[in-house]
């Protein structure tokens, strides 16, 4: 029994000083082995319970392991050890199972304050609607009326193994969401397809994207930086290709980016207006419905336009292309619903939708000659 | 049925008995226990082996950053049927095949209870696997919406070849009730007179609990794909918003189904620990009953955790608490098994032959995966590591280094009873050592890119995870080829290469099935023995 209390005083005296040397870390540091701190309050907590959670695992590893290790040395046969017969003991199996349900309750409690913090959504300074889709998310700013798309920013290229890789490779969007630092900001999330999840580690923020139901999430950032995220609920094809990225910004650089966003929409409105009443040459449309097809259109359709079969249907030689104006325009318009076909009015403006069409309706021997408009496009949109 | 033809080495039985025919009959026909354990055993390697080669697919293409080998439809399907491989092909008939060898052997029954269901449940599930498999090869290829099927992942947006996926589950899911059904009735009226249920053996206690899983859980999942059926092909709305249905509900359904089952897949591990342990130490072993009651404990309790795999989606704070501490609950009983196998351990008087070997990289590797489920249960931190590469350590160190090992440990430990001949002790070590290894290499560095921020189920990463991904990726190819020596030491058993074994094997071995000659005779315990 000596050699017992000596081991276990040995294993305290060395799980101790883990714990002491784990609060030493830099918390802040990043690191490609830990979890990390993150720059909220909240993610803090979080890390500061995962080492927690990690030191007592440790140490109960520690103690078990280093039993059966010891007890693997000096029980073996072939040190001429005769085998003992005992076979229970009432005492010792109540205390082990004593001892860890009084471990486990003095854990429940942190774990539970750190819970109830997160879920408390209320009282938020700013909320934004987070739309997921396949493989993008939409940002809405539920104050001011700003809305954008925010797709992945890495070249096919690089994904391809045909340019080199850039330092943000796969965590590079052409939209971030922007943010004001020391606010409370409520995130409303959701999905328009199937389930994604909305995750920015530093935040220590995952929250699923259901389809027809809202969820709720919040976040207060201390310091102005750029902090990268994934989806991380499997949602199809392109699930490993929709990063977040988030800019916090101090609250005068939140002002001055918003009334920026705000004097650009406006700007955009004219600009429609003023395309809508042009007529773009075939080449013009070509050309820019090439650039749009290849970023929205050919995750699922593929760059070829064949599509995937079984999946995801072909544009080149179909029905709709090569006959259907009015449904070619609709389907880009309103998507189809019941199947992974989005509705692009609200992510592209009619002169983009004019080009795509034109370009599938001309591209891979479609062949068609139309020529599609803006103009046709806002027609059709509104109902004549 | 056949006429007799009886073959040399069947001597000692009764004439009236049937004996098999030669040949693919044999087998096809069979309603012998060992014949069908057998089958099932070699079928879980085949199945092993080709979800591994899944496995070996998925590795090489995340061996670095890019899009190399593979597109990710295409890997997508691979994560997928590797689940459902390793699953429901791999570790259930594993497990099941086990349970026809051992639990007649060792309650001193005859044979199976139900022996021509015994059959059925067999062959129905070569059928299931060639289904799901043959649905790789249509247009659109096969599932890809992992072998969780989330919904409207599974039903709106999933490809074509839904249906044969759903039938082969309803077949995996069929062949497993009529198995458990089984085990149950022949557990229940078949022990040899004397034998209490306090006498029971560890390895039938586990899968008389398993087997109860199992038949409450499996007519769940048959419901949930059926319901996935009717959402994709039929116009039900269980799944979809748009018609009043719930895409989370499908998650608790599934997952009602999906707890119970990993505990199915570790209980009768623990029953095989828990022989092999005593065996080698020398030693009874610790807290027989306490084991008994751990074992239920966790049954039970594995009902009432299931949302716990759900943190994320949104659940009010209460149910996020409830489950939070139900699923800590269940760190207790399992901890008294370890605590139990240590003590049967201490002061024994050890021998560490492969199946021991094995059964302490279980106890280790286990216990490693079951304090990173601990830390996984405290909800506030699991929003950090759910869906990344921390939950896909986590679940292979249960699953490989817990029920893998154990069902080699197991193959090791009783293999020179079942062909009679001992094993080839140095392939056996290369093995081990290769196994454990590479194991180690392929999951522990999953810990370190999750906690990183690496999610799960992608076929490219961003480029701060690359080196631990090409380790990763080495370890697993490394495991894979380990299994390879495996495979040349079973076909070496089989045909009977290697020392005679003596009927008790090991000189620690307690038990009725040590009491039979090796290799154990076509028929067994034709009047039952009596336990003192």
């Amino acid at each position: 029994m000596n050699l017992i209390k000596k081991t276990m005083a040995a294993v305290l005296t060395f799980f101790f000083s883990m714990s002491i040397w784990a609060q030493t870390i830099d918390a802040s540091q990043r690191s490609d082995l830990n979890l990390r701190a993150g720059v909220t309050e909240i993610s803090n907590e979080v890390y500061d319970l995962h080492m927690l959670m990690f030191m007592v695992c440790v140490g109960i590893a520690v103690v078990v392991f280093g039993v059966m290790f010891v007890s693997m040395y000096l029980h073996r046969k072939s040190r001429g050890v005769k085998p003992a017969n005992f076979h229970e003991s009432v005492k010792v199996e109540i205390a082990w199972t004593v001892i860890p349900f009084i471990i486990l309750i003095a854990m429940a409690f942190p774990a539970a304050k750190t819970l109830i913090a997160m879920e408390d959504t209320s009282e938020a300074d700013l909320t934004i609607l987070v739309t997921g889709s396949q493989w993008k998310w939409n940002y809405r700013y539920m104050d001011s009326g700003i809305e954008y798309f925010s797709n992945l920013a890495t070249q096919r290229e690089q994904i391809n193994n045909k340019f080199e890789k850039g330092e943000n490779y796969l965590l590079e969007v052409d939209r971030p969401l922007v943010i004001p630092t020391g606010q409370k900001v409520r995130f409303l999330i959701t999905s328009d397809d199937v389930i994604h999840s909305w995750w920015v580690p530093d935040f220590a923020v995952k929250k699923d994207a259901n389809p027809g139901f809202i969820n709720e999430a919040w976040t207060n950032v201390i310091e102005p930086g750029v902090y990268r995220g994934q989806c991380a609920e499997l949602c199809g094809k392109d699930h490993g290709f929709m990063p977040i990225v988030v800019i916090a910004k101090s609250p005068d650089d939140y002002a001055q980016w918003k009334a920026d966003e705000i004097s650009a929409i406006e700007t955009a409105k004219a600009e429609e207006e003023r395309l809508l009443s042009m007529n773009m040459s075939m080449d013009d449309l070509m050309a820019n419905g090439q650039k749009i097809y290849l970023a929205k259109c050919a995750a699922c359709h593929m760059p070829n336009g064949e599509g995937l079969p079984g999946v995801f249907p072909a544009i080149k030689g179909s029905d709709l292309a090569l006959n259907d104006r009015a449904g070619h325009i609709d389907i880009l318009l309103n998507g189809r619903t019941g199947t992974a076909m989005q509705a692009f009015s609200k992510q592209l403006t009619l002169s983009e939708i004019a080009a795509v069409i034109t370009f599938q309706r001309n591209a891979w021997g479609n062949n068609t000659g139309d020529i599609v408009q803006a103009a046709e496009v806002h027609a059709y949109a509104n109902g004549q | 049925m056949s006429t007799a033809t009886e073959t040399a080495h069947h001597g000692e039985h009764d004439d009236h008995h049937h004996h098999a025919p030669a040949g693919l009959k044999r087998w096809l026909l069979t309603t012998n226990h060992k014949d069908i354990g057998t089958l099932y055993l070699w079928f879980s390697f085949i199945m092993f082996l080709t979800g591994g080669a899944m496995a070996m697919v998925i590795r090489a293409e995340l061996f670095q950053p890019g899009l190399q080998i593979v597109d990710p439809n295409f890997f997508n399907q691979m994560t997928t049927v590797h689940g459902l491989i390793m699953v429901f092909g791999a570790v259930m008939p594993a497990f099941t095949g086990l349970a026809n060898w051992l639990i007649p052997m060792m309650i001193g029954a005859p044979d199976m209870a139900l022996p021509r269901m015994n059959n059925w449940s067999f062959w129905i599930l070569p059928f299931a696997f060639l289904i799901l498999l043959s649905s790789l090869f249509m247009e659109g290829g096969g599932p890809a919406f992992g072998w969780t099927f989330y919904a409207p992942l599974s039903t709106t947006y999933s490809s074509d070849s839904t249906a044969l996926f759903v039938f082969s589950v309803h077949i995996m899911g069929i062949s497993s009730i009529m198995g458990a059904i089984n085990v149950i009735v022949t557990i229940w009226n078949m022990r040899a007179p004397g034998m209490t249920w306090m006498k029971m053996p560890m390895f039938v206690w586990t899968w008389l609990i398993t087997a109860f899983l199992l038949i409450a859980v499996m007519p769940v999942l048959a419901g949930v794909v059926t319901m996935v059926l009717t959402d994709k092909y039929f116009g039900t709305s269980f799944f979809n918003a748009a018609g009043g249905g719930d895409p989370v509900m499908f998650q608790h359904i599934f997952w009602f189904f999906g707890h119970p089952e990993v505990y199915i897949m570790i209980l009768p591990a623990f029953g095989i620990i828990s022989h092999i342990i005593p065996t080698f130490a020398r030693k009874p072993l610790f807290g027989y009953a306490s084991m008994v009651y751990a074992t239920a404990s966790i049954a039970l309790l594995s009902f009432i955790v299931w949302a716990h795999h759900m943190f994320t989606t949104g659940m009010p704070v209460a149910a996020e608490m409830f489950f939070m501490f139900a699923t800590m609950l269940i760190s207790v009983p399992t901890g008294v098994k370890v605590f139990n196998w240590v003590a049967t351990m201490w002061r024994g008087s050890m021998t560490f032959e492969i199946p021991m070997l094995f059964a302490i990289a279980f106890v280790v590797l286990f216990t490693i995966g079951g304090l990173s489920g601990l830390m996984l249960a405290i909800t506030p931190v699991d929003f950090q590591y759910h869906d990344t590469y921390f939950v896909v350590a986590h679940f292979h160190y249960v699953l490989v280094t817990g029920a893998v090992f154990s069902i080699m440990a197991a193959a090791y430990y009783w293999l020179p009873k079942w062909t009679g001949v001992m094993y080839d002790n140095t392939l056996a070590k290369w093995h081990f050592w290769a196994s454990l290894v590479s194991v180690n290499v392929l999951f522990f560095p999953m810990h370190f890119v999750g906690l990183a921020g690496m999610p799960r189920r992608i076929p490219d990463y961003a480029l701060q995870f690359a080196d631990f991904n090409k380790w990763i990726s080495i370890g697993g190819f490394a495991f894979g080829l380990s299994q390879l020596i495996f495979l040349a030491l079973l076909i070496k058993a089989c045909r009977k290469q290697g020392e005679p074994a003596t009927s008790q094997v090991w000189d620690g071995a307690e038990g009725l099935e040590w009491e039979i000659p090796s290799p154990a005779p076509y028929h067994t315990f034709d009047t039952p023995p009596l336990i003192k």
